[in-house]
């Protein structure tokens, strides 16, 4: 029980510095100067406010994608809400997967140091027709040929790390640029994460940190802190789609990028990180400073990722990250627990890749909640079991004419159903091709998926129940018809290696891991096949394996909410307030709602009106019952004086009795005009003998009434409109008056 | 407000757990289990008593929901029969893997009932499977809205796998009921967890009320040698248990030490049924204990290497063997038959579980050493076969228990599911060392212990700010308290009490047809609508000047001396000796007037003071000399203010030989205005850090004092660092 919070937070901004020097490289936006200047009152509250603080979301970044979330700071009750942290790893295309191209790797050579003024010139002409070439269509030459740097959000390192109270983690792809934030001097944030998130984002950020070190053996250790392709001369030079990929529209996203986890490369960072995440169950109730209650309930988007709740004194609120109503392996978007939150900070930006179109048909009728029910329960799984089908057929297709395929996708839901699809298929047709999963975690994520029936969709679950495993790899790695193996290089698959064959294995965006290998070896082939998910940078993703004779099959995923059910989940969901994105807009603008909207954009601080104006106070019984109740002369009402202890329990305020001895009840607070005269029968029953009194001439008390009493022993009072005092020796007469005085007033 | 609790089950025995609770209107039946004991109507527990309307035919309105703890049969086996038979369509909660696992805990008692004994079925397997689809599976620690008040969570209790303890919480009142529960670690699970909960109500278990075991490894080694000792003479091993748990937590040691020892003796599992259920085992490992669940990735601790299905025909198959046989008090089924074999070899073994449930041939072997049992009334069986009782229950000893109620500090506790005799000690011993209310009902008995309640209004935010910002006073107690009672009764350490009354500046407000509201007494106005009126005291003074006359001669200019500067002189030495008797509130010294706390005094030049009351002789002290204070005050401050005026009246402020403690403290609030602080508090004189720090004074107007004759001052703390300016100034130059 925490009985009160202390006032803790000192407002000091700084700037990163290495954000700094990048700024000055590229230009600071305009954009980002009002950025700082918005977020510099952030942390200004002192705790013991909190709840009064209003509340207040910026969002850092929308994301991209299912691989990378958006993020946002939240502030609530003074607490500020760093919900999550990703890593754009679709950026890493800018590097190139291999040293190979030759003018590249002169560029390399050239010592970091020898980048003067007079260099400058000499290199001046040849990179400058490099661009111009460049211009017309983009070849394996242009990419960066370096140990890539990874790509954080930008917005996150205006933010002084230590401000940061809390972390809300919401899917395992949400976490991967933890470890940056982490290892900030001062963060001392508290990471809330489901236990499912946690240890899929553990081994996804293993697997990252091993498929790194293989491509820093390619090139060789690192240049100085400061790479070279990430100076300004260099940077201008690059063609034109590659430099936003870097610099972003206003040149202002350079300072996202970092290198991976640490320079000198280690898990370290990565346990380090880890070590500061409090797991929690499903639904399980967490309390933060005894102010905030946190919970997390499935969002179907993956194994264990979920949407949060926070509850405040001051209100509660729900955070819609991407959601799926009907996962195939996931446990389902439970938005009935969502259901009676004030207010829903609506966070699926998958509507931007999907692109659909949207009509409205929504009139507000009576049973629009029965419309709403029915419209979350369209069945979306149908849909994408079809795309698995297709995925299938064509893998069949592919293996049938002797072609090998590479499924370098990275989302677990789309590989477990791939490989029963794909086994089954095989089976019917009495087909011996070999599948393999090659990954540094396969084993570990495999085994994972089989022990956590907790997380897992309705279907998945009846499957333990009935004693079945939770998934059908368990059975085909018994069969021996699927091998995991850590590398491309373990010895053990040099042994089994078969083609053709269909293999599963990382990275999704053919820079980092035993993709790049078998995609150089297979890219050739006209049969084989590879099965990519669909982004927008497709193009540039395959650039170094061109020219490719391999079939290239795209599929995009269903990856959130359908824009079609927003308006239906809200409805249902009935908050008082709703936090959209600006770009939902259009789409919500049409209707009147029963809850008041607000748009939100990246890069600016939206401020909530306060969702309570009051919260609640809970009293002890055996408290409550001691309370002296004084009426009042209006009637109706009744007051009392409150004592006890005020704690703050599990986001409870309550006053429990306390051992002190309860005060005197006197009261100390009056209000009212006394009459005279009444004061006088009262004073009179006391046994005080009292005669009221010309006011005396002096100026300053004209307004004055005086009684003056005579026995037992001398007084005077003097009575104003606003104030009475009581002159007098006697101790005892004094309090006599006092409570005289006081029953001809109301006071408390 | 109460919580009624019927024990409909276990009360003062173990067996057919069944407590149904009713709190604040929402009604939850813990457990459902059957007595293995009895094979009539005592075997389930009696529903009827469950209060329900009358016209109707099943429980659905009655109870809320059902919550199951884990599968033990004596937890669960009533189950089907309740909902199915009875009638019961509302939800049931229990962990994933009781789900998983209670199915086959039912069909196999029920084949042992109606295949092997040929009695007549309660339920059907049709029942099982209906009854199980109302089950909402729950996680640990997941908090479960049943309803708009009701919120239920489970916690680990390491008694088997899935077990827990389930709290409840409707409204303000909480519980929690612990189901069988374990605090020590175990082999696959580990020990029961729980939050630091407000409880009304705890109903424990209470299996071992008055044993404290020893470790657990010394036993565990006991029964690896009588295994291996009979397997290497060629015996068999038959142990019974129940299907899962004890089974796989036997195997997870035999395995080990198989491995260990290089042994190459089978394991059997009789049936396929342990065999299977090790399945859910390997999914479910995320439920075991800490070190089980870490090997998931590379060996599953449930893959049993050794392990093989057992075959009927093996039954008379030479050579050593181990098997696993259910059920585990050989109460029927397969280890009965196997037992029938196997018992009358002198080579062989038979292992016991810790406990046995009277009437099974289990509870026979353990009382005593008995020869020949009789099975039935034409059946005999010679038992020559060694017997070795396994005493490593997942059950919390007595320690365990006391350990539990004493972290949880509920206000009640319920005992179930133990002997009576050995209830009664833990009882008493829970009322005497831990001070809380106990009870130990039979079956069929109701207890009724009151709830909390607590009454909600809403608060202002102004009240929440003042709460929330600590606002301690410090206060000595005075000088009579230490005299007149610490003395007597405990050792007169200076007390200096803490107080926050923070909560007191709140105010209640009850109005009819509104929201009972708190705010704070500065709103409370504006909330109204009316002006405060202000209650005032006043009284001015009569000071005893006492030889200010001679004060005045040794200031030198007597007659010029103005009488104001007389007062503001007196005013400072009241101040000095405020700070010396009183040591709360916040003594202020202005240069005018003095405040602590609502109390001011200041020196009143008036003629005709309104507050100067004709003292008790009805005349007025007209002379020259006198100097009045006029002191003004609240009623909070009403004690303080009398004191301060008997100080003013009657103590003489000029005392000429006063210890030189007041004098120096005198001469520091001097050498305050002199802005010479910075010196003093270089020294480390506690005394006077202790009264600087409680009279800040006006800084920025430093006050002329009067230069001094002669320097008398004790020192009271090391002055060394002190330079001669400063030392010089120590002395108050009025008083010499």
């Amino acid at each position: 029980m925490q009985k009160f919070s202390l006032p803790l937070h000192y407002s000091v901004f700084t700037v990163h510095s290495s954000i700094f020097k990048s700024f000055l490289f590229s230009l600071p936006s305009s954009i980002s100067k009002s950025f700082l200047k918005g977020t510099c009152s952030v942390s200004t509250s002192s705790l013991s406010t909190a709840c009064l603080v209003p509340m207040k979301l910026t969002c850092l970044s929308k994301g991209g994608g299912y691989h990378l979330p958006p993020c946002h700071i939240l502030n609530i009750c003074g607490f500020t809400i760093l919900l999550d942290c990703p890593l754009d790893l679709s950026a890493l295309t800018i590097f190139s997967p291999i040293p190979s191209s030759s003018e590249a790797s002169y560029l390399d050579k050239e010592s970091p140091n020898s980048l003067n003024c007079s260099d400058l010139l000499d290199l001046e002409e040849p990179l400058f027709r490099k661009r111009q070439k460049v211009e017309k269509s983009l070849d394996a030459d242009d990419l960066i040929c370096a140990v890539p740097w990874y790509k954080t959000v930008k917005n996150l390192h205006l933010w002084n790390a230590s401000f940061i109270d809390a972390v809300l983690i919401s899917s395992p792809m949400g976490m991967l640029g933890l470890p940056f934030i982490t290892r900030m001097k001062g963060f001392s944030a508290k990471i809330y994460v489901t236990e499912a998130t946690a240890r899929l984002g553990q081994l996804m950020m293993e697997d990252l940190v091993s498929m790194h070190m293989e491509i820093r053996q390619l090139f060789g250790p690192e240049e100085s802190s400061f790479p070279r392709w990430m100076k300004w001369e260099v940077l201008k030079l690059l063609p034109s789609s590659l430099r936003r990929l870097v610099l972003g529209k206003d040149g202002g996203e350079l300072g996202g990028w970092m290198p991976l986890y640490r320079v000198l490369l280690s898990a370290a960072d990565v346990k380090d990180c880890m070590q500061k995440f409090l797991r929690v169950k499903y639904a399980e109730e967490t309390c933060y400073n005894s102010t905030l209650i946190l919970k997390a309930f499935s969002s179907g988007l993956e194994i264990g990722s979920c949407n949060w709740t926070i509850k405040s004194p001051k209100g509660s609120v729900g955070f819609i990250s991407s959601s799926i109503f009907d996962s195939a392996h996931a446990m389902n978007f439970d938005y009935h627990d969502l259901q009676g939150n004030d207010m829903m900070i609506y966070s699926d930006f998958s509507f931007l890749d999907a692109a659909e179109h949207v009509e409205s048909d929504f009139d507000n009728a009576s049973d629009c909640q029965e419309l709403a029910k029915s419209l979350l329960n369209i069945d979306d799984s149908l849909e994408e079991r079809d795309k698995l089908t297709f995925i299938c057929s064509c893998v069949i297709d592919s293996v049938k004419a002797g072609g090998s395929v590479l499924i370098p996708i990275s989302r677990l839901g789309i590989i477990l159903q791939l490989l029963e699809q794909i086994s089954s298929s095989l089976d019917v047709l009495n087909l011996k091709v070999p599948m393999y999963i090659i990954s540094s975690v396969a084993e570990e994520l495999l085994a994972f998926t089989n022990i956590v029936p907790e997380w897992l969709c309705k279907e998945r679950q009846e499957k333990l129940f009935c004693g079945e495993p939770l998934f059908a790899h368990v059975m085909l790695i018994n069969e021996k018809k699927l091998h995991v193996f850590p590398t491309v290089h373990s010895p053990k698959l040099l042994m089994n290696w078969q083609e053709p064959c269909i293999v599963f294995s990382p990275h999704w965006n053919l820079r980092l891991g035993p993709a790049v290998h078998l995609l150089r070896r297979w890219c050739g082939d006209q049969n084989s096949l590879l099965i990519l998910e669909s982004g927008p940078d497709v193009e540039l993703s395959l650039l170094p394996f061109k020219p490719m004779e391999m079939k290239v099959l795209q599929c995009s995923f269903l990856s959130g909410i359908r824009l079609q059910k927003v308006e239906a989940l809200l409805k249902i969901l009935e908050p008082k307030v709703v936090l959209l994105p600006e770009d939902l807009k259009p789409n919500s603008s049409s209707i009147t709602n029963s809850f008041s909207t607000f748009h939100y954009r990246v890069n600016e601080t939206l401020r909530i009106p306060s969702l309570k104006d009051n919260s609640e106070l809970e009293m002890a019984t055996d408290l409550a019952t001691q309370f002296k109740w004084r009426n009042l002369k209006q009637g109706n009402m009744k007051m009392t004086r409150l004592n006890g202890e005020f704690f703050v329990d599990h986001g409870r305020q309550r006053l429990l009795s306390g051992n002190l001895e309860s005060s005197e009840s006197r009261p100390l607070v009056h209000w009212g005009s006394p009459s005279l005269e009444k004061l006088l029968l009262v004073l009179s029953t006391r046994g005080i003998k009292a005669t009221l009194g010309e006011a005396p001439s002096g100026s300053e008390s004209r307004s004055a009434s005086l009684v003056h009493v005579h026995h037992p022993n001398q007084a005077l009072v003097e009575v104003r409109e606003t104030i009475t005092v009581i002159s007098t020796a006697d101790e005892s007469l004094a309090s006599i008056i006092f409570e005289a005085i006081g029953s001809v007033l109301d006071g408390i | 407000m109460a919580i009624d609790s019927l024990v409909l089950g276990a009360g003062q025995e173990v067996g057919k757990s069944c407590v149904v609770v009713t709190i604040n209107g929402k009604r939850i039946m813990f457990d459902c289990g059957m007595h293995m004991g009895y094979l009539d109507h005592r075997r389930y527990p009696d529903f009827s008593r469950i209060p329900k309307s009358q016209n109707e035919s099943n429980f659905d309105h009655s109870i809320t929901c059902i919550i199951i703890t884990h599968f033990h049969l004596d937890h669960v086996g009533a189950l089907p029969y309740f909902t199915e038979v009875c009638g019961y369509q509302g939800p049931i909660y229990m962990t994933y893997p009781t789900k998983a696992l209670s199915p086959i805990m039912l069909e196999d008692y029920r084949k042992v009932m109606v295949e092997r004994r040929g009695e007549e079925e309660q339920f059907s397997s049709h029942h099982i499977a209906e009854c199980m689809k109302k089950v909402v599976p729950v996680d640990l620690k997941q908090t479960v809205q049943v309803d708009k008040d009701l919120q239920i969570r489970a916690y680990y209790a390491g008694h088997v796998l899935g077990a827990a303890m389930f709290y409840a919480k409707v409204g303000d009142a909480t519980m929690v009921y612990t189901g069988d529960y374990n605090m020590t670690p175990d082999r696959h699970l580990g020990a029961a967890q729980i939050d630091r909960l407000n409880l009304d109500l705890l109903i424990s278990e209470s299996t071992y009320a008055t044993t404290i075991r020893d470790s657990k490894y010394a036993r565990e080694r006991e029964f690896l040698r009588a295994v291996h000792k009979c397997v290497a003479a060629g015996g068999k091993v038959l142990i019974p248990t129940f299907a899962l748990g004890r089974a796989q937590e036997l195997c997870i040691l035999l395995e080990d030490y198989w491995e260990r020892m290089n042994l190459k003796v089978p394991i059997y599992f009789s049936a396929g049924l342990t065999l299977q259920a090790n399945m859910y085992y390997k999914m479910l490992i995320s439920w075991t204990s800490q070190k089980v669940k870490e090997t998931y990735s590379t060996h599953n601790a449930f893959d049993f290497k050794n392990a093989h299905k057992f075959d009927r025909s093996m039954m008379h198959a030479p050579g050593p063997c181990v098997l696993f046989a259910t059920p585990g008090m050989i109460s029927g089924g397969f280890s009965l038959e196997v037992f029938k074999h196997w018992a009358p070899s002198a080579m062989n073994l038979v292992t016991l579980p810790g406990y046995c449930v009277a009437g099974t041939i289990g509870h026979k072997l353990m009382s005593g050493k008995p020869t020949k049992i009789d099975l039935d009334k034409d059946t005999q069986i010679d038992v020559r076969c060694q017997i070795h009782q396994l005493s490593f229950s997942p059950h919390t000893d007595a320690k365990g228990i006391m350990d539990l109620v004493k972290f949880l500090s509920p206000k009640h506790v319920i005992l179930v599911h133990g002997e009576k005799p050995r209830m009664a000690i833990l009882k008493g011993k829970i009322q005497s060392e831990l001070g809380i209310q106990c009870y130990d009902p039979a079956n069929n008995e109701t207890v009724s212990v009151p709830s909390t309640h607590y009454a909600k209004a809403v608060a202002s935010d102004t009240f929440i700010r003042s709460c929330s910002n600590p606002n301690f006073k410090f206060s000595k107690r005075s000088s009579e308290d230490e005299h007149g009672l610490s003395l007597g009764t405990r050792n007169s350490t200076p007390g200096l009490q803490v107080s926050d009354e923070r909560a007191a500046e709140g105010v209640l407000v009850m109005e009819k047809s509104k929201k009972t509201k708190v705010v704070h007494q500065e709103e409370l106005m504006l909330m109204l609508g009316e002006k405060k009126h202000q209650v005032q005291f006043a009284y001015c003074c009569l000071v005893q000047t006492g030889n200010l006359k001679e004060a005045k001669s040794t200031s030198g200019n007597d007659d010029q001396l103005c009488k104001s500067e007389r007062g503001s002189r007196l005013l400072r030495r009241l101040s000095a000796k405020l700070s010396n008797e009183f040591s709360e509130g916040n003594i202020q010294d202005f240069e005018d007037h003095l405040e602590v706390a609502s109390f001011r005094a200041s020196v009143c030049l008036k003629e005709n003071c309104p507050h100067r009351l004709l003292d008790g002789h009805g005349v007025r002290n007209k002379s020259e000399e006198a100097v009045y204070f006029c002191c003004s005050w609240a009623m909070a401050d009403e004690k303080l203010a009398w004191q301060v005026i008997s100080i003013c009246q009657n103590f003489p402020m000029h005392e000429q030989n006063k210890g030189p403690s007041t004098l120096t403290r005198q001469s520091i609030i001097g050498l305050r205005s002199f802005q010479m602080v910075a010196d003093l508090e270089r020294s480390t004189c506690e005394e006077y850090k202790r009264t600087t720090h409680r009279a800040p004074l006006s800084e920025n107007k430093p006050r002329v004092v009067q230069p001094y004759q002669h320097v008398v001052v004790e020192p009271f703390g090391d002055f060394s660092g002190l330079d001669a300016a400063a030392a010089a100034c120590l002395v108050d130059p009025v008083d010499l």
